[in-house]
């Protein structure tokens, strides 16, 4: 193993405000700012790599060891529950997961609820927690569509803004859980290269004070 | 004679771990394959997976293919609570694997200690999981905690159990903030919950650590015996380290556990602790401590490190006498350890050198 930190990014919106922090905390790496197709970035000096990833597969990367830290939502943890460290709550990316449903919905505890979503962990988790019975319907995308076209009673999904859910007609029950991005530190790699790993949490925690 | 070209990586690794637990007078424990499901389903949190391979025997009981070795080795050792029973195993186990859902095979290196279990017997165990480490990498932690001392820390902030497991769980992913907000939650004070957080971030060096705590929790009741315990590992230098992570189940383990790391391998490779509580739930008198090396997690560690596949290549004619030829077959075998004969050199084979015959 090399001793460079390497660190996984979030693709997309995120994940540049994310690395925007790092820069800002002393991590800088020049060549991630030029325009070119490149996925992976080094700063030799500093020591310290990044790579672009799909969001969802941060803590993948992390957790087997391709990447020594990276930047996941507290969605993803909680739904594959990868075994990471969870060193910082960035409070960025703030939304919350939460159950909706079609406007003056009322829920028939005599049946069984039908839930559609992409997080079937969370949504079974939070239903378990209650003692309620469900039917989870597992879909990748496009979520609020299932309580519209009588596919699922209600929707476990992220709310932002809340204006999708507005625009079709459909209301937030309850929130399970504020969601906000976190940084992750693989375990054995915490052990390796401490100093460095523990060093960037440090910085990054102050400069999001 | 043994070359290097003879035994696989993972291979040397299961002799050297053999005979090094051999040499502190384990004998090595044989098993069978399988034993009654009863066994798993009474302890299936102590499980690192629950999903277990069942089939029925020619009485029609319900077996299983054995997913642990610890259970199978309790069941079937004799409780002497004055005594000492020291074995290793090296034993394949059947679980399912976390990352591709299906069952696999592993092999499975390890070793027990069960009976009057004392403080020598910890620091032995704790010596010999070391030593297995170095025996696999020359960069390895070996990062122990003591629950004791986690327990005590917990029990300052709360008498639930409930918030006492979320406590736990968030330790084990080192969640500050996560303490933090579950305190807060809990109307548990700031000052207790700074004590908390600043326990579950002391990582390093045994006396640094110890030191630490001293100042931390200085009525704790287990710092004199985890400083002696560490004192006695002194020779092992930077590969032992402290740390308060620990993210296994309370209702097995008790005292110390401890996780092996070595360098470029994602995850521990080897774990293990005292297991008093589930010797206890199993009606056992005899206290217990042991661990296991994953042999599976160190395939990673060999990916790539075999630099030939054979050293010589020897290369013949379609007319080469036979009898010269397996002599010189022979010859250059004791002189270069391993020689693949053949007309043509296959695409893609790693060798040495290559010899026209």
């Amino acid at each position: 193993m090399d001793n460079f930190v390497n660190v996984a990014l979030p693709k997309g919106r995120l994940g540049e405000k994310v690395y925007d922090i790092f820069e800002k905390s002393g991590f800088e790496c020049p060549s991630i700012r030029e325009p070119n197709r490149k996925l992976i970035f080094e700063n030799e000096e500093k020591k310290i790599r990044y790579f672009w990833v799909k969001p969802s597969d941060v803590a993948i990367y992390v957790e087997r060891g391709a990447a020594d830290i990276g930047v996941a939502g507290k969605d993803i943890l909680l739904e594959y529950k990868p075994d990471v460290f969870e060193l910082l709550d960035l409070d960025m990316g703030k939304c919350r997961m939460a159950v909706a449903a079609p406007k003056g919905f009322r829920d028939d505890r005599s049946r069984t609820l039908r839930v559609a979503t992409k997080f079937s962990n969370i949504a079974a988790d939070y239903y378990n927690s209650i003692g309620r019975d469900i039917d989870i319907i597992h879909l990748n995308g496009s979520i609020e569509i299932a309580p519209i076209l009588g596919l699922s009673d209600v929707i476990v999904d992220i709310v932002e803004t809340g204006a999708t859910l507005k625009e079709n007609d459909l209301e937030v029950l309850e929130t399970i859980v504020p969601i906000s991005a976190r940084l992750i530190s693989n375990k054995a790699s915490f052990r390796f290269k401490s100093d460095m790993i523990e060093k960037i949490a440090g910085c990054i925690a102050e400069a999001i004070k | 004679m043994l070359s290097e070209f003879t035994l696989r990586d993972d291979e040397k690794i299961i002799f050297s771990l053999r005979s090094l637990y051999e040499k502190y007078g384990y004998e090595q424990y044989k098993m069978v394959k399988f034993e009654e499901y009863d066994l798993y389903a009474k302890n299936k949190e102590f499980l690192v997976s629950e999903n277990i391979i069942t089939f029925n025997d020619t009485s029609g009981k319900l077996m299983a293919l054995k997913p642990d070795v610890t259970l199978s080795i309790i069941k079937n050792t004799e409780d002497d609570p004055k005594g000492i029973h020291k074995v290793y195993y090296n034993e394949n186990v059947y679980r399912v694997s976390k990352s591709s859902k299906n069952y696999r095979e592993l092999m499975q290196v390890g070793i027990e200690c069960m009976g009057d279990v004392d403080g020598y017997c910890i620091s032995e165990t704790l010596s010999l999981a070391a030593m297995s480490l170095a025996a696999i990498s020359e960069r390895a932690v070996l990062s122990i905690t003591d629950l004791d001392v986690i327990s005590y820390a917990v029990s300052l902030l709360t008498d639930s159990s409930r918030v006492a497991a979320d406590l736990l769980a968030l330790a084990g992913e080192k969640n500050l903030h996560g303490i933090s907000a579950l305190c807060e939650k809990e109307g548990i004070s700031e000052d207790k919950c700074a004590l908390f957080r600043s326990i579950v971030s002391l990582h390093g060096q045994s006396n640094s650590v110890i030191e630490s705590l001293r100042r931390i929790i200085p009525a704790c009741p287990c710092l004199d015996l985890l400083a002696s315990t560490a004192q006695s590992l002194e020779e092992f230098g930077d590969m032992i380290e402290l740390d308060f992570t620990y993210s296994g189940d309370l209702n097995y383990y008790n005292g110390i556990v401890f996780r092996g790391y070595v360098d470029g391998v994602p995850t521990a490779v080897l774990s293990g602790g005292q297991y008093d509580r589930l010797m206890e739930k199993m009606g056992r008198k005899s206290r217990a401590i042991g661990f296991a090396v994953y042999l599976d997690e160190l395939e990673g560690l060999f990916r790539g490190a075999k630099e030939y596949d054979v050293d010589t290549v020897l290369i013949y004619g379609e007319n080469a006498p036979r009898k010269a030829l397996t002599e010189k077959v022979r010859e250059l075998t004791a002189q270069y350890g391993s020689v693949l004969a053949l007309k043509a050199v296959p695409e893609k084979l790693r060798y040495r050198q290559k010899i026209e015959f």
